[in-house]
């Protein structure tokens, strides 16, 4: 069976999946609002800040009118759809700029971050949980596991200054924070690239153990497997074995898996973002869930939807293509 | 089945690949103090505008390094002309000011100043369509015209004596702001104004690159640019500010300390009009008492908390007016620490008998009240937990509660609040709407209800009198009867601490507002520094 017949039916698994997406999107959306309706926080208030102590209730009035976050909930949800098809995305209230630059500004810097450290992580461990379990219960194993264990039990927060103490401040080798050099004239990938190096070695190590201690067991479980062990007595060699036999059984249910772990990645990334003080989503996003700027947590939280479904839509081809016994036009 | 193993090769190879690279760049020789060239100074801060417009808030009181106001404020926080050629004039009634201003300003963009932006600038603010919180402190403008290119003239609904420190309100360009809507103008993300430096970037979320107008009217700033970073986690910026990143950066007392012992470091402590305290309410039955609130205000240990909560950055306080204040009445001020002996007496003579659990009671009614603190300021709920413990030595058994301000709203006329204050211009900004009787249960503004005749005419007349003297009486007069009265429990003043680079001259701090971030912190003349 060939690559391209086993993705055959890829075209009209993407048409599906698209057509289911739009309701969970307006589902998404409309429990965005449905939570803002709940909520008792006066979003004028929040945006004056110290100012709302000495602000008139008639001036507060009057900028709660001029964005009209006094309307019903369901003419201001009707409103932004309406606005959402014609391309607009809305007036962040907390940020006082449109939802789209927002957006435009900082969801790039997030998916960076969570780009990098999710390819860094994936690799790592596929190799590290690979050659732990070729030889279970050997020193490397063992270490392995222990460390693996160790992070686990670290906060992000703490391993974040723990980096930053050890590589930007004792060391002096990379920068303790920012997203380019504070005193830079432009933005060069060169400098993003040096600052980004803690940030993405942070989250990367804070999510790493999950998915190495997960490789380590799938890839011990299927080096006892029939197909391993008949490779293994043709005398094949042990990288062979490992790479082309064990770790292939083991992916399968490893790829199902990244997906649902996305999540996780995006709520490591949130902190991340704020000990290394980079301009992502995740201090936007706090500040306009405290603030109850629906609109821009609307815009996220869509944004975030989209980013998972499509990812479990990737991962589903994915599994298409390792497994052949997997058939998308089924 | 071969198939995949090159897959599986390749994947191998880019990540020792990808580990070269991260190697590499760990190897690379790093230069965090990029700024060693002395013309260019980092400032940190956690306080980022949203929105680079003085109508729409940003550096209202002055200082805000991009814009300049008809007046500015010198080191003491005197006034002194800015965009106005001498300061303005005020008429005989006290309803007509007269500004004229200086020849010959130019905004960053090379147009010059001239009358109409100022009256473009305030009218804005005025109007309903902006988004400003500033209109609440114009209320009292009637209207603003130029008559000519270099005159503003401010007609007043009402005599308004402290009308001039109003006008530190930076001045932005008619022309490119008219016929726009103010609240999404492109113009609030890359602003022009007159002041001393210029926006040359605003990437939201990191930093604000200025540099400096060559042709400032008060002369070319001694430095080349001024980065402002943003950080908003405290540790974060100590962290950074440890890595030699900065020159300045705000932080919280105890992270400040930290830096005490490095002499490459200097610590500044600046004095504040920044109060806090406990807002007693008239609603509630036991604080209701005035032999309880003395009582309250005799047994709290004002210096400990100095030492204990703030870490030595503050000062003990008695009232509404900043011991630094001119109009500050020296007779308010009490003992800065707790007389348990005195209160209690108090409470004996007022009938309040100790009873069972060590809690009093006069008539049954047993004295115990609820402060309420905003749940994520850590400081106002230590200073709760202070005042809690204190009262309770005196037998008055106070419940702490953390609670979101929705929460707190609908409960201020009935439990305590512990609030907090404070601008250093002037006494009428804060304390008319505070402890004036006709703003009783307005929200924010006396919401325990407080009403007394003497305050609410002292108050009125500090506002009517244009003459300081009788200004000075006033106020004298208001810091007395709050005194006796006791609305508020007033427990400490703030002081904001800095962190500097020891190599930075120039520095001179002033007496600071509550608000401070991009302007108006210690760096409000940081034109001026320079670095040895």
């Amino acid at each position: 069976m060939t690559r391209s017949g086993r993705l055959a039916g890829a075209g009209a698994v993407v048409r599906r999946r698209l057509l289911v997406a739009v309701p969970v999107l307006a589902a998404t959306s409309i429990g965005m609002f449905a939570l803002g309706a709940a909520s008792p926080v006066d979003p004028a208030k929040q945006y004056a800040g110290a100012a709302a102590f000495t602000a008139t209730e008639e001036n507060l009035a009057q900028i709660r009118a001029n964005w009209g976050v006094d309307d019903p909930l369901p003419v201001q949800y009707l409103r932004w759809i309406g606005n959402l098809v014609q391309g607009d995305l809305g007036w962040s209230t907390s940020r006082h700029e449109p939802v789209a630059s927002v957006l435009a500004a900082r969801a790039g810097w997030t998916l960076l971050l969570i780009g990098v450290s999710l390819a860094l992580v994936l690799a790592a461990s596929l190799l590290l949980g690979a050659l732990a379990a070729y030889r279970r219960g050997g020193l490397f194993d063992r270490a392995l596991r222990t460390a693996a264990y160790a992070v686990q039990s670290m906060p992000v927060f703490w391993l974040g200054l723990a980096a930053i103490a050890v590589f930007a401040l004792a060391l002096g080798w990379l920068p303790a924070g920012g997203l380019t050099d504070v005193t830079a004239t432009s933005t060069s990938w060169g400098d993003v690239a040096h600052h980004l190096i803690l940030p993405v070695g942070v989250l990367a190590v804070s999510q790493a153990p999950w998915f190495v201690l997960f490789v380590r067991d799938a890839v011990a479980e299927s080096m006892r497997d029939d197909h391993v062990l008949a490779a293994r007595a043709r005398g094949l060699p042990g990288r062979t074995v490992l790479f082309g036999h064990a770790l292939r059984t083991a992916l399968l249910p490893f790829l199902t898996l990244v997906g649902t772990h996305l999540p996780e990645l995006v709520g490591g990334a949130v902190l991340v973002e704020t000990v290394f003080s980079l301009p992502g989503l995740g201090a936007v996003t706090v500040a306009a869930a405290m603030g109850s700027d629906f609109p821009l947590l609307a815009a996220i939280t869509l944004v975030t939807t989209a980013v998972v479904l499509a990812a479990n839509l990737a991962t589903d081809l994915a599994y298409a293509a390792a497994d052949p016994r997997v058939r998308l036009d089924g | 089945m071969t198939r995949m193993r090159p897959t599986f090769r390749r994947l191998v190879a880019s990540t020792a690949a990808a580990g070269m690279l991260v190697l590499a760049g760990c190897s690379a020789p790093t230069n965090p103090d990029g700024s060693s060239d002395g013309t260019t100074l980092v400032v940190a801060t956690s306080d980022e505008p949203d929105a680079l417009n003085p109508v729409l808030n940003y550096g209202v009181d002055g200082a805000a390094l991009i814009f300049d106001g008809l007046v500015s404020r010198d080191g003491d926080n005197r006034l002194v002309p800015g965009l106005a050629a001498t300061l303005p004039t005020v008429s005989a009634d006290g309803r007509t000011v007269t500004a004229k201003l200086r020849d010959g300003v130019l905004f960053h963009d090379g147009t010059a100043l001239t009358a109409q932006d100022v009256v473009f600038t305030y009218q804005a603010v005025l109007d309903p369509k902006v988004d400003s919180t500033l209109r609440s402190d114009l209320d009292m403008v009637e209207s603003v015209t130029a008559p000519d290119q270099a005159t503003v003239v401010f007609r007043l609904r009402h005599p308004y004596a402290p009308f001039l420190q109003r006008l530190t309100l930076g001045i932005v360009p008619s022309k490119l702001l008219s016929g726009q809507d103010v609240n999404t103008a492109g113009f609030n993300r890359k602003p022009v104004g007159t002041g001393p430096y210029a926006v040359e970037s605003w990437t939201p979320g990191d930093r604000l690159v200025l540099t400096a107008n060559e042709r400032y009217f008060a002369g070319r700033p001694a430095n080349n640019r001024v980065v402002v970073a943003f950080v908003a986690d405290d540790n974060v910026r100590a962290q950074r500010m440890r890595a030699g990143e900065f020159d300045a950066a705000e932080l919280p007392p105890k992270l400040a300390a930290a830096f005490d012992e490095d002499t490459t470091y200097r610590v500044q402590r600046v004095p504040t009009a920044d109060y806090r305290g406990v807002m007693l309410p008239a609603g509630n039955p036991v604080l209701a008492d005035p032999a309880v609130r003395r009582a309250l205000s005799l047994a709290v240990d004002r210096s400990a908390m100095v030492s204990g909560i703030l870490g030595g950055a503050g000062e003990p306080a008695f009232g509404p007016i900043p011991p630094t204040s001119e109009f500050v009445d020296p007779s308010v001020v009490g003992a800065p620490t707790a007389d348990a002996t005195a209160a209690a007496a108090l409470l004996d003579a007022a009938g309040w008998k100790p009873g069972p659990g060590g809690v009093r009671a006069r008539d049954g009614r047993p004295a115990r009240f609820t402060l309420m603190y905003p749940a994520g300021d850590t400081l106002r709920k230590d200073l709760a937990l202070a005042v809690t413990a204190d009262a309770k030595k005196i037998g008055i058994e106070v419940t702490p509660a953390g609670l979101t301000w929705d929460a707190i709203d609908p409960r201020m006329k009935s439990d305590a609040l512990l609030m907090g204050y404070g601008t250093p211009y002037d006494p009428d900004f804060v304390s008319y709407k505070l402890f004036g009787s006709t703003f009783a249960g307005q929200g924010y503004f006396n919401p325990g209800s407080y009403r007394s005749e003497v305050v609410d005419r002292a108050l009125q007349n500090g506002r009517d009198q244009i003459d300081p003297a009788l200004r000075k009486a006033a106020y004298a007069q208001f810091q007395q009867q709050l005194a006796a009265d006791v609305p508020w429990l007033f427990l400490t003043y703030l002081r904001h601490t800095y962190v500097l680079k020891s190599s930075v001259r120039g520095v001179t701090p002033r007496v600071e507002a509550h608000e401070h971030g991009v302007a108006n912190s210690i760096w409000w003349n940081i034109d001026t520094w320079t670095r040895s």
